[in-house]
């Protein structure tokens, strides 16, 4: 049995312990946001691939008993004035083996436009699988009034592909760079 | 004794009167009735926006309005109608009752109760302002994104959304409040002798959602508020081109609002075995095992999410653990289910209206439950999702589980909170037009979905409109018979109808019948205990 | 006198209801299935309500017999148990359990299981590719390898206006009709890449079963292999603004040798188009196609008069840079310019050049700059469009 006093006391503690809930909960909500990009980076949750150079590991050797075929699409986003499209459609590559591609670009307007590039890999699950050594997504791209460009992109399947998967897409979507 | 008592209270029951009572008020009986008056109005508001998008579905073409109206309708009238009239509902009970039900004078922190209370107003202020800035050429109306606010549409849309973003804000932070005052009221203010384990069970119900409410409330704050600042301050939580994602804001959203759907059932789950008991006169069943089912579905609700967006796309192993997490919800249901039909078998019943909406409330929520088990299959899904098939499902959820169950409950302790009996004429026939009008209006809505008509569309293809035009007439009829439901409400209030007696239930168990009808002011000035 | 008028109303009213009734065809279920993602759909479908039916009635069958005998205006005394009390009871108790479980995990788990794995089957073996890019508020299609690699097209919804605002009768295939279908062959298994332009839109066939959501900036995938030559309809099902309702996806299925023969002639008006652009236009001939194509594309946001419904989409009429020049003195095209905005899209206002061709474009343009009160004077050639390619 409380008397007033002690439950005034008690009611306050309690409610600060609440409030303490309520504050972690908004912190989680923020946490979640690098949390939610950790787990697609690990898991491919939703095609993202990393977006940092790959080093070659040189213990991986080339599955030449497999194929894998890779195929490639540009996207131009709305508001960057951009000619944009993949060289070639798709390659076949053995996991392992380091390939080279690249994309075309082209600014139509007379003033230098920058762009920024954004991958994703389908199925997502070959996305952790799919090693980009040099991409030009890896920073912002500018082109000069009228410029074209080759975009080189280096990259290599892993041998840990899972086997039942024998196509990859790989596409950017060009986005006007955002400051 | 009781002279002692009534003296005692005479000379506490002087408080302002008129506006200011109201506007100052702590008591928690005068809280409950601000909150579901409230909620009354707000659901006649969302019941017209919804009559106003079935005449326009009436038939195939537009006839009355311009699709982008029609989306704010759709998705203001889902806002009001959860955040405004359903939470605000429970809410209302919550503070009525569950003081009296554990031998409590009064909430445990009236003054945040008060504020709490008056944050609704101005909320539903917000939500609905921009359709009348549009009439004077300010913004071009409400938010029409639907009310889960999906990026990037809601970055896109028009002031509708910042004022949405700020209407939910609002509501967040009054019904974090109301939580917050419940859990302290629950753990520290019970009578002597009344454990836990005799706690009523709709204070269990609302225990649970109100820890549901403090857990998941704040993420979904959080998740408008990086809306807000991707909408005007050049953030890119949402936005590919700046290392955002998208369905980032679908999983934040639903990490809410799959939890929200229990938050808005586990109150009325608390007050049907109350109501089950009573009219069958026999004492609830299973009383351990609905409270361990509420902390099951509390539990599971926070870890099935993703069954919302199954179409978005994801690996192959997150398919089959929401798919198979979100099936293992309907064991605790099946719990609770169990105990409200074991409750009714081999009762003395009698249907009086709380009773007969109580009992048509197990039937028209059971349908949403096993319709919720089938959409739970991801396959299938991709056909039901976002189809009028959904529509139907939630509708037998949260119209039938929720404010008919709200319903039940209010007639039940109409009498209490008022003192005059409603008539109960009138009230069965609301509870018959109800139900048959809610199934007129929301069955067809299941054949629709199959046949392939997407929800959210403000005009439909000629192979729909047969049931479209079922569903339209069940939709009106469904509206107007609520106006019964109001008049019921209304008359009791203007204290018209027989004298209630403290006790109108002859099976009715609980602390809040052996107080007056309507209750003292002040009740419980002497503490009652629990043997 | 007005109950007589109420009732002839209500007869009325039932009347035409009736009518209407007995000559629907009402659908109960899926519409016909025509790949095996969605035949085994239907199936799990069939089968699973099935279970929840018998569910259903099994447990509104008890209820209704407790309402009907255990009444107080029956007599019938109170029983005062609250939960099971011996043995015996326990295991009766558990029993409607272990069937749920049962039914869950294994009737209802298993085919689940089966059906999801059926439904992410994109990784392999595929004959095709097509990659569909949704957008406010239409389809683009584009066919990556094949017969018809190369073909790439928009499909907009063809009922018009007037069907819509009930100026005109509405036809049978009102608002599931597109003017570009889809065209696909038979039996070969087609992996459908799915991308968006703008917000999210879900791409979904009901009776291919699929339904895939469309991301701005992300790669979706799924696959369907249609069993029969058909027209297959559906509509995009994600809230995606106002023309939400009016974005449907019309699939020709055909043979093989049919789907050969598309290609062939779809490439062909493709080039057609592409060589009218190299050819000089008259200001009369693209006024009149600007018109046409503004109508059709423009007018939904920026309005027939050109006035816009301000601030989300402005006006075109005395527009600053509708009336300002397309390409600075070098001939390059000028940043920000009317041209650009058209041609490459800005916030909400979509990239045309994935949409219209180089003809439509010019005359869209032209047609803005010397429509609604604007006097630019002055005109576009497909062929400066086609430049910028």
């Amino acid at each position: 049995m409380m008397d007033a006093t002690e439950r005034e006391i008690a009611n306050r503690r309690l409610v600060r312990k609440l409030l303490g809930v309520v504050a972690a909960a908004c912190v989680f909500a923020f946490a979640l946001v690098p949390l939610y990009d950790v787990i697609c980076r690990v898991t491919g949750f939703n095609g993202k691939t990393g977006n940092a150079a790959a080093q070659v590991e040189h213990a991986t050797r080339v599955d030449t008993s497999r194929w894998v075929t890779v195929e490639f699409v540009g996207n131009t986003m709305p508001g960057l004035s951009w000619e944009f499209h993949p060289r070639q459609s798709s390659v076949r590559v053995h996991p392992g083996q380091v390939e080279l591609t690249s994309y075309f670009a082209r600014n139509i307007t007379n003033q230098p436009v920058a762009g920024q590039a954004v991958p994703s890999v389908s199925p997502g699950q070959a996305a952790q699988y799919f090693k980009k050594i040099e991409c030009f997504c890896f920073q912002r791209q500018e082109l000069k009034p009228g410029e074209t460009k080759e975009m080189p992109l280096t990259f290599y399947v892993s041998p840990d592909l899972p086997e039942n998967v024998q196509t990859i897409t790989l596409s950017y979507a060009f986005y006007r760079a955002v400051q | 004794m009781t002279t002692a008592a009534q003296a005692h209270e005479a000379h506490h029951d002087h408080h302002p009167t008129g506006i200011m009572r109201w506007l100052t008020t702590t008591n928690h009986k005068d809280i409950g009735t601000m909150y579901l008056v409230f909620a009354l109005i707000m659901f006649m508001v969302g019941g017209a926006m919804a009559l106003a998008v079935r005449a326009e579905l009436f038939q195939p073409g537009m006839q009355l309005m311009r699709p982008e109206f029609f989306n704010q309708l759709i998705g203001v009238h889902a806002l009001i109608m959860i955040f405004a009239a359903l939470m605000p509902a429970a809410t209302g009970f919550a503070n009525w009752l569950i003081p009296l039900q554990i031998g409590a004078p009064d909430m445990a922190l009236p003054r945040l109760n008060n504020w709490g209370f008056w944050l609704l107003p101005p909320a539903a202020i917000l939500l609905t302002l921009p359709f009348i800035l549009a009439l004077f050429g300010i913004g071009d109306g409400a938010i029409a994104t639907g009310w889960t606010f999906y990026a990037p549409l809601s970055v896109q849309e028009g002031i509708g959304v910042d004022f949405a973003i700020f209407a939910v804000h609002l509501l967040g932070i009054s019904s974090v409040m109301g939580s917050i005052n419940i859990i302290v009221t629950i753990f520290n203010m019970r009578a002597p002798g009344m454990t836990m384990m005799k706690l009523p069970l709709f204070a269990w119900g609302w225990l649970i959602t109100a820890f549901l409410l403090i857990a998941t409330i704040p993420v979904l704050a959080g998740a408008v508020t990086m809306l807000l600042t991707d909408r005007h301050f050049g953030t890119h939580f949402f936005n590919a081109a700046g290392g955002g994602d998208p369905i980032l804001f679908q999983h934040l959203f639903w990490f809410f609002g799959h939890p929200e759907v229990y938050i808005l059932l586990l109150p009325v789950w608390g007050f049907i075995p109350h109501i089950l008991s009573a009219f069958s006169r026999k004492p609830t069943y299973g009383y351990k095992a609905q409270v361990y089912s509420f902390w099951a579905i509390g539990i599971l609700s926070l870890v099935v999410w993703a069954h919302h967006v199954f179409t978005v796309g994801m690996p192959v192993p997150a398919l089959l653990y929401f798919m198979y997490s979100t099936m293992s919800i309907s064991l605790p249901l099946a719990v609770l289910f169990f105990c409200w039909i074991a409750t009714m078998w081999r009762g003395a019943m009698s249907f009086e209206t709380p009773m007969l909406f109580a009992t048509g409330w197990i039937i028209l929520f059971g349908i949403g439950g096993l319709t919720g088990l089938v959409l739970a299959d991801v396959a299938a899904d991709a056909q039901y999702h976002h189809s009028y098939f959904v529509v139907a499902h939630f509708h037998y959820t949260l119209f039938a589980g929720g404010m008919m169950g709200m319903m039940a409950g209010t007639y039940f302790w109409l009498p209490k909170m008022t003192g005059r009996m409603y008539s109960e004429k009138l009230g069965k026939l609301h509870f018959w037009l109800t139900a048959i009008a809610f199934n007129l209006t929301f069955m067809p809505q299941f054949f629709l979905g199959l046949a392939g008509m997407p929800r959210r569309i403000p005009d439909y293809a000629l192979q729909f409109a047969e049931f479209n035009m079922i569903s339209s007439i069940g939709a009106f009829i469904l509206g107007l018979s609520q106006l019964i439901f109001v008049y019921n409400i209304v008359s009791c209030i203007r204290g018209q109808g027989e004298k209630a007696a403290d006790k109108p239930w002859e099976g009715a168990e609980g602390l809040e019948w052996t107080l007056s009808s309507p209750p003292p002011y002040h009740s419980f000035t002497v503490q009652p205990v629990v043997k | 006198m007005a109950l007589k008028r109420f009732k002839a109303m209500g007869a009325a009213i039932a009347l035409a209801f009736w009518s209407k009734v007995a000559y629907a065809e009402f659908v109960w279920n899926f519409p016909k299935p025509v790949t095996p993602l969605a035949e085994d759909t239907l199936h799990v479908h069939n089968k699973f309500m099935l279970i929840c039916m018998v569910i259903f009635l099994v447990v509104l069958g008890i209820m209704i017999y407790s309402i009907i005998h255990h009444r107080k205006d029956k007599g019938y005394k109170p029983a005062n148990f609250t939960g099971p009390s011996t043995k015996a009871q326990v295991f009766w108790t558990l029993v409607p359990f272990a069937l749920l479980l049962y039914i869950d995990f294994i009737l209802m788990g298993i085919p689940a299981y089966h059906s999801v794995i059926t439904m992410e089957d994109t990784k392999n073996n595929a004959d095709m590719v097509i990659k569909v890019t949704g957008m406010q508020w239409r389809w683009q299609y584009e066919y990556m390898d094949g017969d018809a690699k190369g073909i790439k097209f928009v499909s907009n919804l063809k009922t018009p206006q007037e069907q819509i605002y009930n100026q005109a009768e509405k036809g049978p295939d009102y608002l599931l009709e597109v003017d570009n279908p889809v065209v696909l062959p038979v039996g070969k298994k087609v992996r459908i890449l799915l991308t968006s332009n703008d917000v999210i839109h879900t791409w979904w066939v009901p009776q291919f079963g699929v339904a895939r959501d469309a991301i701005p900036g992300f790669l979706r995938e799924t696959w369907a292999r249609i069993d029969e030559p058909g027209t297959y309809k559906g509509q995009c099902k994600e809230l995606c603004g106002k023309g939400h309702g009016f974005m449907p996806v019309v699939v020709n299925a055909v043979s093989e040798d049919e789907f050969k023969k598309w290609a062939e002639s779809k490439k062909a008006e493709l080039a057609a188009a592409s060589a009218v652009a190299e050819k000089e236009w008259s200001k009369e001939d693209l006024m009149a196609l600007g018109k046409e194509v503004y109508e059709k594309n423009c007018s939904v946001c920026h309005q027939v008069d050109g006035k816009g419904v301000p601030p989300a989409f402005p006006p075109l009429a005395g527009s600053k840079i509708v009336n300002g020049p397309n390409f600075d003195a070098e001939g390059k095209l000028i940043k920000d310019s009317h041209l650009d905005r058209v041609f490459n899209g800005f916030r909400v206002m979509p990239a045309w050049k994935g949409v219209l061709n180089d003809v439509e474009i010019a005359a869209v343009v032209t047609y803005e700059r010397n429509a609604f009160g604007n006097a630019m004077g002055d005109l576009l050639q497909p062929a400066q469009v086609k430049a910028l390619r």
